[in-house]
């Protein structure tokens, strides 16, 4: 399953985003510049959120790099900057247990930072430990990046997603009219729209 | 997610405005804009902030992520929000409140529907409780003024409903495809399903965008296609209404005969106190915040507390118990999210014996899987499902997709009942006066405890819930506790409506027995509550109040 900008612009309908939603105006809105686009978060921060998302993202997940890219600099700047400070963290970690950044580590590696951290097994808080940060900020945020974009949450064979504007005429419609073609089970993948 | 830039309004008094009403959720919003539109001067005291509403989306996120909890989303929480329960079934007061400029309407889920005939005659009809000194064809010019006013999408389709001669304002919500299986069980069994009445938008109105779906109602409506109350709070300070944020009420200060109230004492965030006068004041706070403020306001004249001649203040407190049943279907049921229901059925709210009692059943549109919610918990679907792991789930990537996937998700059905509860003069809001809020006055107590007409009514409602499972092919997979159950959070009595000032605490129009200024617009007005939701009767008599109170200018 291939994400693209398109998917990473419906991830930020769900909230904090600065794209304001309007009936049906989703392609209209892809490729807009965001209001903080680029300013916050630095290609640094940038790759170290997506060598994370390599590691907790399923692996049948493709285009991360430009998903991540597009979805957290489309974030409010308040909510970049506490995002970049988490990543950092996790960067200076990476550097010290495996003398190098995150990004140049392997998928194994990294999720091997992770855990060493205890990021894992913590609870998620947006002002508490190193680890809880690296939680709430940088994992927790990828992943409610994903799941709540349409594509992401098709990986559960649910094509509208609590948080995405398109509920109203999916909840009415039988297993059989489902946009894409539904797996045999209604869970699992589905092909690309 | 405060509103730190709202540290600097004005929050002085308006000098001698003709009304001053307290909160500025369903009724309070209502009155005062009702009442500035008929040309009176109308100041609005707010305990809460006004939230900003570009910060929605980022509330709705707040709620999808299990890190918030459900109170924090609205800010609910804290000094100011302290409180008791001493009851049977212990009342999460916080959790079925929303302190702001819109009040709890920010957080309902949107229903509205009408009583029925029966709710208000209840002691004629059965001999049960007591019967409202209105009846619903005094208030069905109202409720349809409250249908035009909040913008409520429905059809004619319910033949147990009370009747009514206006067309809803918007066509109904369509079904989902899981009332669809649930309509050929229910076919079988002879019930019968209807749609249901919701101030939500299904087309544009009022200037608001129709429902887009983001199935996050309760809440929170990032599209504001879901009415709110701060939407008549706007329309109320277009026609020159005042509002002052931030500004609990603390004391209202009668004169010397204890006829009229004078003032409103508020806190502002500076630490300071103001005295709001008015020539008529109309309470809206609710039906936990009015009682207490009454009785915060005892005197010598009234050393029960204010307008309570009668004792019945804070008594007779009321909510629906929910009755819940969750299953699984052996076939898809393809429930993509929506955050509101679609169909229901009133066929077993009328009834003729006096007990079991009223029951509403709303069919679920239960959600899938929540892949957000599970994944950031790390795959788990609660957080104390693995002993060895009691915090938070240790699975991202493959492992947690496996996990997700291997539950059985798209085969969940549901049903909601909220059963009839009568008004015990025991289940009551009081002060526990060994604790004080952050004003440094003693909190809410809450006695919240289930009679014997509700159990048995409660149990009639499980009946039909398994039957209609059961024809479904349904295998059962929870059912909600009858020994605490969750309220629905419909806060009703209190400050209850009759002629007789020795029972009860307001007129028929909505004008204390006791003090002549001051009136209530409000759930706690309720004689009895139905098994239905109230906001729409709360709406219709809070105009019906401003009627009142416009009279007496």
């Amino acid at each position: 399953m291939e994400l693209t900008r398109r998917d990473a612009v419906a991830a930020l309908f769900a909230g904090g985003g600065s794209v304001i939603p309007a009936v049906r105006d989703v392609p209209e809105l892809v490729g807009e510049p965001s209001a903080s686009g680029g300013v916050e978060i630095t290609d640094d921060g940038v790759g170290v959120l997506t060598a994370v998302a390599r590691v907790v993202y399923p692996s049948e997940v493709t285009g991360i790099g430009e998903f991540v890219d597009q979805y957290v600099r489309g974030l409010p700047p308040a909510r970049q900057r506490e995002i970049a400070s988490a990543a950092r963290a996790l960067d200076k970690r990476a550097r010290g247990t495996h003398g190098a950044a995150m990004s140049a580590l392997s998928p194994t590696e990294c999720d091997s930072v992770l855990r060493s951290m205890g990021v894992d097994r913590t609870v998620s808080s947006p002002d508490g430990s190193v680890p809880q940060r690296v939680r709430y900020h940088v994992v927790n945020q990828l992943l409610y990046g994903l799941y709540t974009s349409p594509r992401g949450s098709r990986l559960l064979g649910v094509e509208n997603p609590i948080g995405h504007p398109g509920g109203y005429e999916s909840y009415q419609k039988p297993p059989s009219t489902t946009s894409g073609s539904a797996s045999v089970n209604g869970v699992g993948p589905q092909s690309d729209e | 997610m405060s509103e730190s830039s709202s540290e600097s309004r004005d929050r002085t008094p308006v000098p001698d405005p003709d009304v001053c009403v307290v909160g500025s959720g369903v009724a309070g919003a209502l009155a005062a804009y009702s009442l500035s539109k008929g040309g009176h001067e109308v100041v609005i005291l707010e305990a809460g902030p006004r939230f900003d509403r570009e910060s929605r989306r980022q509330r709705m996120e707040a709620a999808i992520r299990p890190e918030v909890g459900f109170e924090e989303v609205w800010d609910v929480g804290g000094a100011r929000d302290r409180y008791a329960s001493s009851g049977d079934v212990y009342y999460r007061l916080n959790r079925t409140r929303v302190k702001g400029i819109g009040g709890t309407s920010l957080h309902w889920l949107g229903m509205a529907t009408r009583f029925h005939e029966k709710d208000f005659e209840m002691n004629s009809r059965y001999g049960l409780a007591s019967d409202w000194p209105i009846g619903y064809d005094d208030l069905r010019p109202y409720y349809a003024r409250a249908e035009r006013e909040l913008g409520v999408a429905g059809a004619d389709d319910n033949p147990f409903g009370p009747p009514r001669e206006q067309e809803y304002p918007m066509d109904a919500f369509p079904p989902s495809y899981s009332d669809s299986l649930f309509a050929a069980a229910c076919e079988e069994l002879g019930i019968t399903m209807h749609t249901i009445p919701q101030a939500r938008n299904s087309e544009p109105y009022d200037d608001r965008t129709q429902c887009l779906g983001f199935s996050t109602c309760i809440p929170v409506c990032p599209s504001g296609a879901k009415y709110s109350a701060d939407i008549h709070v706007r329309k109320a300070e277009a026609e020159g209404a005042r509002v002052v944020d931030r500004a609990p009420v603390q004391r209202l200060v009668h004169d010397d005969e204890g006829a009229h109230v004078e003032a409103a004492v508020y806190a502002t965030p500076d630490g300071e106190r103001h005295r709001q006068t008015a020539d008529r004041f109309v309470l809206a706070c609710g039906a936990v915040e009015i009682p207490r403020l009454l009785l915060l306001s005892a005197s010598e004249t009234y050393p029960d507390g204010l307008a309570n001649t009668s004792g019945a203040v804070g008594r007779y407190f009321m909510d629906h118990p929910i009755v819940r049943v969750e299953g699984v279907l052996d076939e898809p049921t393809n429930q993509n999210p929506i955050g509101f229901y679609t169909s229901e059925t009133h066929q077993f709210y009328d009834h003729e014996e006096p007990t079991p009692g009223s029951i509403k059943l709303a069919f679920e549109n239960i959600d899938p899987v929540s892949g957000t919610t599970r994944a950031l918990r790390g795959g788990d679907r609660d957080t104390r499902e693995d002993m060895f792991d009691p915090l938070v789930g240790d699975k991202w990537g493959d492992e947690a997709l496996e996990e997700m996937r291997a539950d059985t998700p798209n085969r969940r059905v549901g049903m909601i009942a909220n059963p009839e509860l009568l008004p015990r003069e025991g289940n009551a809001v009081t002060l526990d006066l060994s604790r004080t809020d952050g004003f440094g006055n003693p909190v809410p107590d809450v006695s919240w405890s289930l009679g014997s007409h509700a159990r048995e009514t409660m149990a009639y409602a499980r009946e039909i819930q398994r039957d209609i499972m059961d024809e479904l092919g349904a295998e059962i997979t929870f059912e909600s506790d009858f020994d605490s159950p969750r309220p629905a959070s419909h806060k009703m009595g209190t400050t209850r409506m009759g002629t007789d000032p020795a029972e009860s605490v307001v007129r028929p129009t909505l004008r204390t027995h006791d003090v002549r200024n001051l009136y209530v617009a409000s759930g706690s007005v309720f004689v009895t509550g139905g098994a239905t939701h109230p906001t729409l009767t709360i709406a219709a008599l809070a105009l019906k109040a401003a009627d009142h109170v416009d009279e007496s200018l």
